[in-house]
């Protein structure tokens, strides 16, 4: 079905962002609005999903031209789950945004980067050809590169110069990737592709295509040999700004992997997707290790990270439609998590004045509910029952177990464990013995309140995973089979 | 001529390389330019060069040349353009509040 619906979860926010450039000096009208556009968005993107799962996907042909020709936006169930969590993390921002973005902030353009970041995100998501997906990546990395800038302090400068500069190589190699598989191929439409790849006869190319796009998306996702651009960068900017990259940027990688190898590059299963599984298992123990290295800590829960980028590489490793749907339980439990870690480091490093763990200690008397809130968190995040990322991980493990990949799964299994250390060491550190500094700043009210409602979001995807499982089933069911979204998309 | 400009965008590929590997942020930056300017060229060269043919399809005209490279090239000169420029500002401010633009001297672990 046609539907200029698909369009507005990029739209709105592209609308607003651009509008609010021109109000940076008007403080309080500028806030008061992006709640309203933030709250809009999410019901649009409310509307939407409840739109697909009762009367199946929606697309829209832009400037009505006929699929494969034509720039197309595709709203599957995958993508609908995406974009309503992607809206829930923006709602929970906007909230934590209240009490913590300074006059400063909005002066230099955080809300109009923060909506056109929500714009790159939500196109990201939507889009159905690949040289859209590029553009859209590069609209969210722009929105990006400004927002990691905002401050302008000497080591966001040093960090952010990595950060940009490994991003846009990344890009380079995209485009040049989409221009190779456009002349193996002569499509770019994503549908297209997925057909066309079977038929073509140089196999062989194309896996090394496929290679090329796991290594640019392996850049934006952080995996094993090119996550070393990711900690420090996360951690310059303000705190809602690396929540928002936590949060969103590194799981745009994962996503796009998740629709290009299971719609497109499925033809090569035995090489390329074994290959995802070690490099899955090698992320994983890095990650850890570089949780476990630091005192800092925002560095902690930003290595903490690559951990949960692995699992969900592990899903798509295995490619069965339980470990699919790990996969995408996981990535929106991580989305969610995540956010509410970097909101609650966060706070926790304003109330002490440092991000240095050793010197901190005692705050549970004085911020005895943001104590308990990272406990739980932790507890999520490490995946004990019944939180969400249990039941991502039973997925995701069962299903390696059944495919055989024992190795893959015990150091799944034995890096959860140490994740929870990782992040059990920030509470004992910082909230367990004697006040050791007075604390410096009081508590913000809004910032509890978003990682509030992100903890509960997580309990809740866990205790109802019997209301959620069913949705996240038939997205991963409709990605097994990619017949489906061709079919679809080209209308035959 | 698809020869020519593969060796073209592949020599543009290995000089950008080549400066990006280099200390000084403006080289790296001036690197980056070359390397989209690389990629460009390669998009153009993938879709077949067809010289002095138009990029419309009418019906009757049987030579035309395939308009989707030129559209997607478009789109990526100005992506590229904007990230240049900004880069460009990036340099210039990284170099003012770290008073060096020396790749190796813009590490450090300042645990603050």
């Amino acid at each position: 079905m046609m539907s200029n619906l698909v369009f507005l979860p990029i739209f709105i926010p592209l609308f607003f962002g651009a509008l609010l450039v021109f109000f940076n000096k008007k403080q309080k009208a500028t806030v008061n609005l992006s709640f309203l556009v933030v709250l809009l968005s999410f019901g649009v993107s409310l509307y939407l999903s409840y739109h697909v799962f009762s009367n199946g996907p929606l697309t829209l042909e832009t400037g009505g031209w006929k699929a494969p020709y034509g720039i197309i936006l595709v709203a599957d169930k995958l993508s609908v789950i995406m974009i309503l969590a992607v809206n829930v993390i923006a709602l929970t921002a906007a909230i934590f945004a209240l009490s913590s973005v300074t006059e400063k902030m909005v002066e230099h353009y955080f809300y109009p980067l923060f909506f056109l970041l929500i714009a790159g995100v939500s196109g990201a998501f939507l889009t159905g050809d690949l040289f859209n997906l590029f553009v859209f990546f590069e609209v969210l990395l722009m929105a990006s590169y400004g927002l990691i800038i905002i401050g302008g302090s000497k080591h966001q400068f040093r960090e952010s110069v990595k950060y940009i500069l490994l991003n846009l190589f990344s890009s380079i190699l995209f485009v040049t990737t989409v221009a190779f598989l456009y002349s193996v191929t002569g499509t770019v439409n994503m549908a297209q592709l997925g057909e066309r790849v079977g038929q073509v006869e140089q196999q062989g190319i194309l896996t090394g295509i496929g290679i090329l796009l796991f290594i640019v998306f392996a850049t934006k996702g952080a995996l094993f040999p090119l996550y070393f651009w990711l900690p420090k960068s996360y951690i310059v900017p303000s705190p809602i700004v690396s929540a928002l990259f936590g949060a969103l940027l590194t799981k745009v990688g994962v996503y796009s992997m998740l629709r290009v190898f299971t719609l497109i590059f499925s033809h090569k299963l035995e090489l390329t997707h074994t290959f995802f599984i070690w490099i899955a298992t090698i992320t994983m123990i890095i990650g850890v290790i570089g949780a476990l290295s630091t005192s800092n800590v925002k560095l902690i829960i930003a290595y903490n990270i690559m951990p949960a980028i692995g699992f969900m590489l592990l899903g798509i490793g295995t490619f069965s439609a339980e470990s699919l749907a790990g996969t995408i339980y996981y990535l929106v439990h991580d989305m969610a998590i995540k956010a509410a870690l970097f909101f609650l480091a966060g706070l926790l490093v304003w109330h002490a004045g440092t991000s240095n763990l050793k010197k901190m200690g005692g705050y549970i008397k004085t911020a005895p509910l943001m104590g308990w809130m990272f406990f739980v968190a932790s507890l999520i995040l490490a995946g004990i029952p019944p939180f969400s990322g249990f039941i991502g991980k039973y997925l995701l493990l069962r299903g390696a177990m059944d495919e055989g990949h024992y190795i893959a799964a015990g150091v799944g299994l034995l890096s959860s464990l140490l994740i929870l250390f990782s992040v059990i060491r920030i509470f004992i550190g910082a909230f367990w013995g004697e006040l050791k500094e007075e604390p410096k700043q009081p508590l913000r009210t809004s910032g509890l309140a978003a990682s509030a409602v992100l903890i509960a979001i997580s309990i809740l995807l866990g205790v109802g995973a019997e209301w959620f499982y069913p949705y996240v089933q038939a997205a991963a069911d409709s990605l097994i089979d990619p017949q489906i979204y061709i079919d679809y998309v080209l209308k035959e | 001529m698809e020869i020519l400009m593969s060796i073209l965008a592949g020599t543009l590929f290995a000089a950008g390389v080549y400066l990006i590997l280099q200390k000084q942020l403006l080289k790296i930056v001036l690197g980056t330019a070359l390397l989209s300017h690389g990629a460009h060229l390669f998009i153009l060269t993938m879709g077949k060069l067809n010289r002095g043919k138009p990029p419309i399809l009418i019906e009757g005209v049987k030579n035309y040349t395939d308009p989707l490279p030129q559209a997607l090239i478009l789109t990526s000169i100005v992506i590229s353009f904007g990230v240049t420029s900004f880069l460009l500002v990036l340099a210039y401010r990284t170099y003012q509040s770290n008073k060096t633009d020396m790749m190796d001297q813009l590490r450090g672990t300042d645990d603050e």
